[in-house]
């Protein structure tokens, strides 16, 4: 359940957080006092215009940063008061990221790609290959293993991120505007791949700014000037 | 797995670098002639320093060398006529050494004289050397023929000559002309063998270089006596010496230096001038080697600053390298790379360079003697530790100048590294 409130036992509990950038002389106030948590299995929906203090959110959420002030507790973790390791190793154990532009390293091929957080897991090289075999042939790329991410299409690199998202089974998977730089029919596929992800029990928060890709989750929340103005809830 | 995370490490590594294949190699290029000319310098300094130290090693280091020196101003006065020189070693001193000096274990006189030698139909001035059959013992060399002289001959003034190889090779003589007569200076000898000797030119005075024929001591004074008359520029030379040359064998090498200060001693005390040299083997191989380490120095010195000027060279595509791949850094990042796997990613692909450039370098160290002792017939020798100290000294290179590079890479902030275009 989702609620703007403190609650025990939940994925995701932020409290009071604030996250303040110094531009030059001026003080930004990206996010002016988020209270929030969900449950593991929800599908939320980050929205709001450019500056409201989404992208901030997603970058805390995913441990890239850490708040100014308030608390982020992940999975009863505080996160706030993590070093630069312990940020890498709750992001490696934990958290997957699709973005926007896929981000697949050019000079890898898909099945590298996608064993990437295995290899900073210290997976043996047989056990990764063939975890990264099942996760491609899942996502519908199990014949394009070999190859590089600049001979696939836009949507196909999508799926090898998500794909590689998912390698480490993660507890929450971040999405940063997962169909922005795709068409509007490759894009619903996404979409529609990462409904199935949530159905099957996956966490899945998601920013963007088209209320039709917001449509797919199961919640929406809508930011203004760094802070939640309001949740909607789909039936 | 830490073995298999820096295997994965070094394939990824060379996987990068192949990426683009002629850029590393330009990279490294720096470093592949730095090591390249360290092991070349090498070599041709290790080849001309063991050719000295060869030709010191066998003057033996157990010995000393004594031999008579003509003075300069004796020389002056000895032009003109009706004068004549009386210099150097004597049978006393000889004698003394033997007698009062307990180091020594052996001495070796020696005569030398130039006389002409006369073979069937070839006729040669001739450099003969008188000594005694222990002269074959501190010298030791194979015998090719016959035998050398024995103490037989010694005892008896006999008539025997045993001829050189240089001797042999100049009076055309083979190995049959054992037993066969030879005239040296008037005399009739009869050729008992043929021996090894000496070949060459060599700043440093060996016994037997240059030597034609030796004969028995007691028989060359006796038919020659010590003096010597010999014409030049129409004014006629006359020498007294009685010996030419006298090799001690000291006891031990500890006791070397000290025998030879006490045989200094000891000829100063009977000659009013100093006309004798006393040479020391070890002494000469000691400065050799110091000589040796000096240059070894020097050309440290060199190659330290290529290797120098080569490591900036990577450093310096490094950070290029890292800045094109900082969006590449942000995505393992966010998927959970710490800042030190970071740091080995890139510093294990600088080592891999430059232990690229050092094994290409090593190519060329080894070519580039081989063509010089092709073209200038100069002596080289490649060492095995010049190889290992350059190979050691390429992975340093990496590691020194693939750290900044390296910690850079890691410091990058994962968010902006994202965003990177």
């Amino acid at each position: 359940m989702l609620a703007t409130g403190a609650s025990d036992g939940s994925l995701v509990r932020l409290e009071h957080v604030h996250k303040t950038y110094q531009m030059g002389s001026a003080e930004v106030h990206a996010l002016a006092g988020v209270t929030l948590s969900f449950q593991e299995g929800d599908f939320l929906a980050i929205m709001g215009p450019s500056g409201s203090g989404k992208s901030t959110m997603l970058n805390l959420l995913g441990c890239l940063d850490r708040p100014t002030s308030g608390h982020y507790f992940l999975k009863g973790h505080d996160v706030g008061e993590m070093d630069d390791d312990h940020l890498s190793n709750l992001r490696l154990r934990e958290l997957g990221f699709i973005f926007q532009s896929f981000n697949l390293i050019p000079q890898l091929t898909v099945q590298e790609n996608i064993e990437l957080p295995l290899y900073y897991l210290g997976w043996e090289a047989e056990a990764s290959r063939l975890k990264a075999v099942e996760l491609a042939t899942m996502v519908g790329l199990g014949d394009r293993l070999q190859h590089r991410p600049m001979e696939l299409s836009g949507g196909q690199q999508q799926r090898v991120a998500i794909a590689r998202s998912l390698a480490n089974e993660p507890s929450i998977l971040l999405a940063d505007e997962p169909t922005g730089n795709l068409d509007s029919a490759t894009g619903k596929q996404i979409m529609e791949l990462l409904v199935e992800l949530n159905r099957s029990g996956k966490t899945i928060v998601m920013v963007t700014h088209e209320p039709d890709v917001a449509a797919f989750a199961s919640h929406r929340l809508h930011m203004m000037d760094g802070v939640i103005d309001r949740i909607e809830e789909s039936d | 797995m830490r073995q298999f995370r820096l295997i994965r490490g070094v394939q990824l590594g060379i996987k990068n670098l192949m990426l683009h294949a002629l850029r590393s190699l330009l990279t490294v290029l720096g470093l592949v002639f730095g090591v390249g000319s360290v092991i070349a310098m090498l070599s041709v300094g290790e080849g001309a320093s063991q050719q000295a130290l060869d030709q010191i090693r066998k003057l033996g280091s157990n010995n000393i060398i004594l031999s008579s020196k003509k003075l300069v101003a004796e020389e002056a006065s000895g032009a003109r006529p009706a004068m004549m020189s009386i210099y150097g070693l004597t049978y006393d001193d000889d004698a003394r050494l033997r007698e009062s000096l307990p180091t020594v274990q052996e001495t070796v006189p020696a005569k030398v004289v130039r006389l002409e030698g006369r073979l069937g139909e070839r006729a040669l001035e001739l450099r003969v050397v008188g000594t005694t059959p222990d002269w074959f013992e501190l010298v030791s060399r194979p015998v090719l023929a016959g035998r050398v002289l024995s103490n037989g001959d010694y005892d008896s003034n006999a008539g025997v000559c045993v001829l050189t190889e240089t001797g042999a090779r100049k009076l055309t003589a083979t190995e049959h002309v054992v037993g066969q007569p030879i005239s040296i200076g008037g005399n009739v000898f009869k050729i008992i063998g043929i021996v090894v000797n000496e070949k060459g030119s060599s700043s440093i005075p060996i016994p037997d270089q240059d030597v034609d024929a030796y004969i028995p001591l007691s028989t060359a004074r006796e038919r020659y006596g010590d003096h010597i008359s010999r014409r030049t520029e129409g004014a006629m030379l006359r020498e007294y010496v009685e010996l030419h040359l006298i090799l001690v064998q000291v006891d031990n090498t500890d006791d070397v230096e000290a025998t030879a200060g006490a045989i200094d001693l000891m000829l100063k005390r009977f000659h009013k001038k100093e006309d004798y040299d006393i040479s020391v083997p070890l002494a000469l191989l000691k400065q050799a080697e110091a000589t040796k380490r000096t240059f070894n120095i020097v050309l440290g010195s060199i190659a330290g600053i290529s290797l120098v000027v080569g490591g900036i060279g990577i450093m310096n595509i490094m950070l290029a390298t890292v800045t094109e791949r900082t969006r590449e850094i942000g995505i393992r990042r966010a998927i959970g790379a710490k800042q030190r796997q970071i740091i080995s990613q890139f510093l294990i692909e600088t080592v891999v360079l430059s232990s690229i450039g050092g094994v290409l370098g090593i190519g060329l160290g080894v070519v580039l003697p081989w063509a010089i002792t092709h073209a200038t017939k100069m002596p080289t020798i490649i060492t095995m530790w010049s190889i290992l100290l350059s190979l050691g000294i390429s992975v340093a290179v990496g590691i020194v100048f693939g750290l900044y590079p390296a910690f850079r890479a890691s410091r990058l902030d994962p968010i902006e590294a994202l965003r990177h275009e």
